[in-house]
């Protein structure tokens, strides 16, 4: 693999820090008047999603990580893993509950996801922005009832739960924000 | 077309840039500190390891060779063969030039006011940049040895502490380099942990830096012995530099060649030492002190900038 130096470190660039790949999200140059250069490096873990800082001497090198971001369409789960294929080249790949992560509650099938794979296997995966989910189970609807802003837990087809206004019906199709949980709309 | 032609900082930041160095020179002037001029470009380049100069090609039109020339990465040298020559108290504001310096507070170029008076120690100098500082409208500096700081804020002594022991600080702190030279390990464990918390209600001079920390300061002769150097800390920035200068022409001579061993281990041959400083200091220099202070970054600490784009018209990306 590939090794860069601190001044090839641009936002974006992944590399492995104590085994675990990252990515480095700023690189600032320190340096006291008289004294050695420094680079203050800010890193996000691509495991653990966690931002690390870190300084390394001017000059200094890490070890490139070998990881991609591949668009692929979620296939399937078999009850153990979760299946993708990559439509371009046909290639599958499966991740565990573990890789899935918060995506997992938010895809039923045929959904584009971002897979990040590092070593060829994939580490995170990244359910699409927004989804349109139907609701199997939540109380009745309160008909017109569209101002006083009251909310209510409903469940979805995938299993989630999220908070939708009173006057929700089951059965309907919502627009959900993947990035935060949050309801955003009625399907058109 | 771009917008790379226009200034990076604004005309309210030009106009204080031009009242600064008015009010520098009237300082100055009111303190009978005489104005000099030292050249930029010269034939020895710093020998400090950590200062990279910028070199450039000189044709003398009746030599038939390209001599090497450096830009100035400071106007000390010349500045102290002035003083060796009986200048008296002297003053420059200049232009300097270092290589591989790039960031937040650094511009390739930037102005420096380099000032040095005779028969002064790093206190008296500290008294006369306070009452600069004063003028400015800043407000009243306070100090703090380098010690009292670093113990303050690490719980241990700078001085005596082992290796080991300052490892363990810089790697919690994070530093990622596995580092043995205790320079570099200070130094990190100064600018990550300490500098950020300093002058933030009102400047701060750190003075007596540990011995390994010296560049061309006194030592004293304690034990172990301290470097009579200090810097100027405003909002977490370190705005200046100085020195109860060293002037003793053997011990220049001694620490000319260690920084020229270091040199050589990075593969950097091609410095020479400034044999006209070290005649000048055979000569005698006088026990006098020094300081070098950054005006842009003494702007950017006026106006609570956080890039020194916003101070200079044009840094390097749009020169």
């Amino acid at each position: 693999m590939a090794i860069f130096s601190t001044n090839e470190f641009k936002p974006g660039l992944k590399v492995m820090l104590d085994g675990d790949p990252c990515a480095i999200m700023g690189n600032e140059f320190v340096k006291p008047g008289k004294g050695q250069a420094f680079n203050r490096v800010k890193l996000r873990n691509l495991k653990t999603g966690r931002v690390i800082e870190r300084t390394l001497k001017s000059g200094d090198v890490m070890e490139g990580a070998d990881v991609v971001d591949l668009e692929l369409q979620y296939l399937y789960r078999d009850g153990e893993l979760w299946h993708f294929m990559d439509q371009n080249t046909y290639e599958q790949y499966a991740t565990d509950e573990k890789t899935m992560g918060e995506a997992a509650q938010w895809v039923k099938g045929e959904e584009s996801c971002i897979v990040t794979l590092w070593n060829g296997v994939p580490l995170t995966v990244s359910a699409p922005t927004f989804v349109m989910l139907k609701i199997t189970e939540t109380d009745p609807g309160i008909r017109g009832d569209t101002a006083t802003g009251g909310s209510k837990p409903a469940t979805l087809e995938t299993g989630a739960i999220v908070k939708v206004p009173l006057f929700v019906e089951l059965g309907e199709i919502i627009k959900i924000d993947t990035r935060t949980g949050t309801y955003v709309g009625r399907a058109k | 077309m771009t917008t790379d032609w226009r200034p990076s900082a604004s005309f309210e930041m030009l106009g204080l840039r031009a009242q600064v160095l008015r009010q520098i020179r009237e300082f100055m002037a009111e303190h009978a500190i005489l104005e000099v001029e030292t050249p930029v470009l010269i034939h020895s380049a710093v020998s400090d390891p950590n200062i990279q100069s910028f070199s450039v090609g000189f044709h003398h039109p009746n030599q038939p060779d390209q001599k090497k020339l450096y830009l100035h990465t400071s106007p000390e040298y010349a500045m102290k063969r002035l003083l060796a020559a009986g200048s008296g108290p002297i003053y420059q504001i200049i232009r300097v030039f270092r290589d591989n310096e790039s960031g937040k507070l650094h511009n390739p170029e930037f102005s420096l006011l380099e000032w040095y008076q005779p028969y002064y120690d790093h206190h008296d100098l500290m008294d006369e940049a306070d009452a600069l500082l004063r003028k400015l409208d800043f407000k009243r500096t306070i100090r703090m040895s380098y010690s009292e700081v670093f113990e303050h804020h690490t719980g241990i002594n700078p001085h005596q502490t082992e290796r080991m022991e300052l490892q363990k600080i810089a790697k919690q702190a994070g530093l990622h380099t596995a580092a043995n030279d205790p320079s570099l390990l200070l130094d990190f464990i100064f600018s990550s942990k300490i500098a950020p918390n300093l002058g933030h209600d009102q400047p701060v001079f750190i003075y007596n830096y540990p011995a390994c920390l010296c560049a061309l300061a006194n030592l004293t002769n304690d034990d172990p012995p301290q470097a009579e150097r200090f810097e100027l800390f405003i909002s977490g920035v370190e705005i200046a530099n100085g020195f109860n200068e060293l002037c003793d022409v053997t011990e220049q001579k001694h620490r000319f060649e260690r920084e020229m061993q270091l040199r050589h281990q990075t593969g950097n041959t091609d410095h020479t030492i400034d044999q006209r400083l070290l005649d000048a200091m055979t000569s005698g220099l006088p026990e006098c002190a020094g300081v070098a202070v950054g005006i842009d970054r003494l702007l950017m600490v006026m106006k609570g900038c956080d890039d020194i784009n916003q101070v200079i018209a044009f840094p390097v990306d749009r020169a």
